[in-house]
């Protein structure tokens, strides 16, 4: 018997005669910390946007264990349900912060409004709880009525976690998160998100180019190439000891991760 | 502690190989295959310490990395008594893998691989808490082992990235023996140490070996190896019958 949060079989879709993804299964338990690698084009962010019923799959199923233990098939859910568990039990921190934030509403806004999604109403409460995630991801009190506008791409990824952890969620989804950064502040936000995951012991599918990102972050990792999971495992054995020729180019590829 | 020194537990064995092969494939150079082992047996119970001997590249490295998880392994099996039961490595799911690495198995790699930007008290102390010890508990037992192991105190708080070699390992060594887990790992855990260093590790070994641990390593410096062996085991043997399988496959095609 399994008691995995999620599990995902079968995983199909095609754009006309391109394959963006071939039946893919995984099973993800609570806490645990999967990524996703691969090049562009390898049908990775594919995937995630099926895991996240964003887009409909051809083919395949998304199955998520409630909080009240039951096991769904999203498809199944009502919208108002999906958009439920969406905005409190699951996050999605997004490559680009523009589609993760509301871009012309303030920091703290942008943290309550998803608190308010998932039912608070009282504001001081609201505002309080907002101002100790803002803290969290470090950034400063005086910014937080300032909009993402004005702010660093960053400092937009941590607004972009605290957004999406202020509701607790227990599953987090995340694409590329550090991508397009200065490698000091892919740094710091690779910290962060190693401690946040660890200390609320989140579930996390991470899609990444970044070999060195899956290293630091993740207990497995998947391999894709060309829409299909080439090879998985505990994330060190499939970086140092590689079996298939596509994941030995990968890793062969890499400056000392 | 054991109470009896001939518990059933005693007598079976902590770790052990059986028929266990290993060949990498590289699919960059045309697919070439190095054969590391064929046929390695070899079980390893508690309060042994087993010393891998043989020349360089013959797969003793390998060996230990099979046995953590790190390689994956060609044939075989590698069961590991995980308390009342015994799980195959070989076989095993990443997160079982995880689990013994958490609750049964220590590795002390060559070189010291920890996150980036972290202190070296703090690269130990974590590992004590993966563990599941308390973090004051976890703390306290990180500072001990620095302290023993005589790093000095103003490196404990930078990260060793930028520590020499020799710190780098006694970090290294702390983060591996800050749990006491069953069976431990040992590759060249003395490689970079001076006389005085090299003398703690021994202490340090011998003491959970005396507390029954099984141990399983490769030390290169004579000195170390004749003051912690239980016995030698030369892996040569098992890289003699992988080359013997590597012919007879040549010889079929």
């Amino acid at each position: 018997m399994s008691d995995a949060l999620l599990q995902a079989r079968g995983l199909t879709k095609h754009y006309g005669a391109r394959t963006a993804c071939a039946d893919v299964s995984f099973d993800l338990d609570p806490g645990e910390v999967l990524a996703i690698v691969g090049e562009s084009g390898s049908g990775k962010s594919t995937l995630l946007s099926l895991i996240a019923t964003e887009l409909a799959p051809d083919a395949g199923s998304v199955s998520y264990r409630m909080r009240d233990g039951v096991m769904r098939d999203l498809a199944a859910l009502s919208e108002a349900e999906r958009r439920a568990l969406m905005r409190t039990d699951w996050g999605f921190v997004r490559q680009d912060a523009r589609q993760g934030l509301r871009m012309a509403v303030s920091a703290g806004g942008n943290v309550g409004e998803r608190l308010m999604g998932a039912g608070a109403r009282h504001y001081g409460t609201i505002r309080g709880t907002a101002l100790d995630w803002l803290a969290k991801v470090e950034i400063a009190a005086d910014r937080v009525d300032d909009p993402p506008t004005r702010f660093s791409g960053g400092m937009r990824q941590r607004l972009q976690i605290a957004r999406n952890l202020v509701t607790g969620p227990r599953l987090v989804l995340m694409d590329e998160p550090t991508s397009g950064l200065d490698v000091s502040v892919q740094a710091r936000l690779l910290d962060l998100i190693r401690g946040l995951v660890a200390e609320l012991g989140l579930a996390v599918i991470i899609v990444t180019h970044d070999l060195a990102v899956a290293r630091l972050l993740s207990h497995r990792v998947m391999v894709m190439r060309a829409g299909r999971v080439i090879e998985t495992g505990l994330t060190d054995q499939v970086l140092d000891d590689p079996h298939e020729p596509y994941t030995q180019l990968l890793v062969s590829s890499v400056l000392a991760a | 502690m054991m109470p009896d020194r001939t518990t059933p537990a005693q007598r079976s064995p902590a770790l052990e190989f059986r028929d266990v092969a290993k060949t990498f494939t590289l699919h960059l150079r045309g697919g070439v295959q190095l054969p590391v082992m064929a046929g390695a047996d070899l079980a390893v119970y508690p309060g042994e310490c087993v010393v891998l001997g043989g020349p360089s590249g013959a797969g003793k490295s390998s060996l230990l990395k099979m046995a953590y998880g790190n390689y994956r392994c060609d044939d075989g099996k590698i069961l590991v008594r995980d308390g009342e039961r015994t799980v195959d490595v070989a076989a095993a799911s990443p997160r079982e893998v995880l689990s013994l690495r958490r609750r049964t198995i220590s590795y002390v790699s060559q070189f010291l691989r920890v996150i980036p930007r972290v202190g070296a008290r703090e690269v130990v102390a974590s590992a004590g808490r993966e563990a599941g010890l308390p973090a004051d508990a976890a703390m306290a037992r990180a500072e001990e082992l620095l302290s023993r192991l005589n790093l000095p105190e103003r490196l404990w708080d930078l990260p060793p990235a930028t520590f020499s070699g020799g710190e780098q390992q006694r970090v290294n060594i702390a983060r591996g023996l800050i749990a006491e887990r069953p069976i431990l790992l040992l590759d060249e855990p003395t490689a970079s140490l001076d006389a005085q260093n090299r003398a703690v590790v021994v202490e340090l070994i011998r003491a959970r070996q005396a507390a029954g641990a099984a141990l399983l390593g490769i030390f290169h410096d004579t000195d170390v190896r004749e003051a912690v062996a239980t016995r030698v085991v030369d892996v040569t043997a098992f890289r003699q019958s992988s080359l013997a399988v590597a012919r007879e496959v040549t010889s079929t095609h």
